[in-house]
């Protein structure tokens, strides 16, 4: 047991963690509790008549058939995303902990995608897979297969989901380098020497021991997917084809900002907070008890 | 010693005086959603009316695309912040005449210019879409405009199609549009863009169908679809029938599909007028047409309806605001500005006289095509199905009805299904906004 670290002065620790407190007020609190209350509010979108509804607004919201199709597609959306991301990365991190030479060149080339953009990274996605003048479009083409992610709404949530995983990779890829090198060289060699191959020394070793890394990742990948995707969607598909990629968040936006029904958007970002809230909560209650530690 | 005082002393008052007068000038702030060529425009005329005059100062300041102006104005309006014009797209005019607390109407702010407001001088299909059922002109026509059919040369001489005669109805469309296909003149016969407001709103004026109940939302915003009657079925069966081999190919909600003309793709567009600069600049061998109608129809061709934008004053200003607004107003509505705006933009003059003006220069004559827009707005006096569409929600019903569109365009319904889901999804959308 470590020591516990106390404080002598009985105002300086509360000094200490102010500033962070004042943000968490300022950036969440605030705000979350001006959601709740304009969740319980119809109001006309200049706010000149407003009328307190109670939970009229989560009704509706919950009673909408396309609330449902959004829930059923963040979710598609959200495992996909996290799993592509995370195992990709995974992949690219293994091999490139093996390159001898060179090996920063690599890892910078391999981090450079996180520095772009959400809305810009959906822009080339969108760009190459254009179904009248991208490249990997006319290659799809004239491979047989008919691309018009426009109108097929897999094809768009494909497309989605491979640009939002792409973003995340690097992210990803500079956590399990990092998970890599705190793996003892001498397991690995140890158990080389006792004849476990590549692929079980990976499964039985590195595996295991990145935990931790995978569990965070995980925890980060799926908020990402949650709510920093927007961009990208946005760009992309705008949500469409009809409703095949409007996930929560892009639906909150939508009726809240293009549809004005302030209430109802209100009503659902309170609804996704609650579910984020739980999913970490879950996330650290029950995953985080399988994790090993070093 | 003295003199030297009272030069200072001068010389403060003249500075003093001269801060003060420039105090005087009342700033207007005007919020638009122009960009591109357009955008100069706005900054040009800004540039000009400050010039004009000493008293006020107009600020124009992009605010990203029509429905991020319109969001923006809304926020800062919530914020007591709102500026003091705002440019407010066609199918944002409902939203905005719904709040009538929060605006100021045109017809008030014009007469308070000093000049008597003469609601002759503009163009009577315009100015009525943007008035109230009692006639009160609530916001200024900026850019109007009225979709029209654009057609490739190059493509429709190597599909033997006759170069100077494009398609008048939509049969002649689809036919042209299957041989432009079948003979390998472009990979796509023919595209638009905005299903909603060219194939659906449009469609059903120039047509003289129902749109919707209430005169299609001018006479009172209650108002229930009528879009899934025999003729719109058939329509959007035969879109959907095109679209299955790609002799139709769709390009998205909005303007997208322009792309696929100008990239050769497809070898004719309906669109917007507004976007003639773009086919310009291009310089792409084209043509243009009317808007194609159904044939056998009674009354059909009818007249079009006004897409485009307008400039709303928000309320709660003061009056030296107001006069500033009115002053610009008069500005733009001068004769030159507007033959000028028509003339370099493709969107529709405001007032008859500039219209007169430009017939009379000749360009028409120069510019084949060009008064397409007008005739086919002010061609008939409108009916009550031709005089525009308007919802306190048309954003979210033209959403509505783009994703049943979509799923339809996908081979996931037939046109039937497609406009019935509209219909039944958008009523209760509209009920919804209205509070009911």
């Amino acid at each position: 047991m470590s020591p516990r670290v106390t404080f002598p002065n009985k105002l300086l620790p509360y000094l200490l963690v102010a500033p962070q407190l004042a943000i968490t007020l300022v950036f969440f609190y605030w705000p979350a509790s001006q959601a709740i209350y304009q969740s319980t509010l119809r109001e006309d979108p200049f706010g000149l008549d407003s009328a307190f509804v109670g939970i009229d607004n989560f009704r509706r919201v919950l009673a909408d058939p396309n609330y449902v199709n959004s829930i059923q597609v963040t979710v598609i959306f959200s495992i996909a995303t996290a799993v592509l991301a995370m195992a990709v990365a995974m992949f690219l991190a293994v091999m490139a902990d093996k390159v001898v030479r060179g090996k920063g060149f690599y890892r910078t080339l391999m981090i450079w995608p996180y520095a772009v953009a959400p809305a810009i990274a959906g822009m080339l996605w969108l760009f190459m897979f254009n179904p009248s003048m991208g490249t990997f479009a006319y290659m799809l083409r004239s491979a047989g297969i008919y691309w018009d992610p426009l109108l097929n709404g897999p094809q768009a949530m494909f497309l989605v989901i491979v640009a939002a995983a792409w973003k995340q990779i690097s992210y990803n890829f500079l956590f399990f380098v990092a998970g890599l090198q705190a793996i003892p060289k001498t397991l690995v060699e140890a158990a080389a020497i006792d004849g476990a191959g590549e692929t079980k020394r990976f499964w039985t070793i590195i595996f295991p021991l990145l935990a931790p890394t995978t569990f965070f990742l995980l925890v980060i990948n799926t908020t990402y997917a949650f709510f920093d995707t927007f961009g990208i969607i946005h760009a992309v598909t705008g949500g469409g084809p009809g409703k095949a990629t409007e996930t929560l968040v892009y639906k909150v936006y939508n009726d809240g900002f293009v549809n004005l029904i302030l209430g109802e958007s209100a009503a659902q970002s309170v609804i996704l907070m609650v579910i984020v809230i739980a999913l970490t909560a879950i996330q650290f209650r029950y995953v985080e008890k399988k994790v090993h530690y070093g | 010693m003295k003199t030297i005082g009272l030069t200072a002393i001068v010389a403060a008052s003249v500075t003093l005086l001269s801060t003060s007068a420039s105090f005087a000038v009342t700033e207007i702030s005007w919020w638009h959603a122009m960009t591109g060529a357009n955008n100069e425009v706005v900054e040009t005329l800004a540039k000009e009316f400050n010039e004009s005059q000493s008293d006020y100062k107009v600020v124009p300041v992009f605010k990203g695309t029509y429905p991020e102006t319109l969001n923006a104005g809304i926020a800062a309006f919530r914020a007591r912040q709102a500026p003091d014009i705002i440019q407010v797209f066609d199918a944002g005019t409902g939203v905005m005449m719904a709040a009538e607390k929060a605006i100021k109407p045109v017809a008030d702010i014009l007469s308070m210019g000093g000049e008597s407001f003469d609601k002759s001088k503009y163009l009577g299909g315009i100015v009525s879409y943007y008035s109230k059922p009692d006639g009160t002109m609530l916001s200024f026509p900026y850019n109007s405009s009225s979709p029209i059919l654009y057609y490739n040369k190059d493509a429709f001489q190597k599909a033997g199609l006759d170069v100077n005669n494009p398609p008048k109805t939509w049969t002649e469309v689809w036919d042209a549009a299957k041989k432009i296909k079948t003979s390998g003149a472009a990979a796509c016969g023919y595209t638009s863009t905005w299903l909603t407001w060219i194939q659906t709103e449009n469609f059903a004026a120039w047509n003289n169908q129902q749109w919707g109940t209430n005169e299609n939302g001018i006479a009172a915003l209650d108002v229930e679809l009528k879009i899934n009657t025999p003729v719109f079925v058939k329509h959007f069966d035969e879109i959907a029938a095109l679209a299955k081999d790609g002799t139709f190919k769709y390009g998205g909600r909005t303007a997208e599909a322009k792309n696929l003309f100008l990239s050769g793709e497809c070898a004719m567009l309906t669109e917007s007028s507004g976007g003639l600069g773009d086919m310009v600049k291009s310089g792409m061998n084209f043509g243009t047409g009317q808007l194609p109608y159904e044939a056998g129809i009674e009354g059909a061709p009818q007249n079009t309806i006004p897409g485009g934008a307008s400039l709303w004053v928000f309320g709660g200003k003061d009056d030296e605001k107001y006069k500033g607004v009115a002053a610009f107003f008069e500005f733009l509505s001068q004769t030159p500005i507007q033959s000028r705006l028509h003339q370099v933009s493709g969107y529709l003059p405001v007032t008859m006289a500039a219209y007169e003006e430009t017939k009379k220069s000749g360009f028409y004559e120069k510019n084949p095509g060009r008064e397409i827009p007008i005739q086919q707005m002010m061609g008939k006096a409108p009916t009550a199905n031709s005089k525009g569409v308007r919802l306190a929600n048309l954003p979210q019903v033209r959403d509505i009805l783009n994703e049943e569109y979509e799923k339809m365009l996908a081979g996931q319904q037939t046109a039937q299904q497609a406009l019935d889901n509209a219909v039944q999804r958008g009523n209760a959308a509209i009920k919804q906004a209205l509070g009911k």
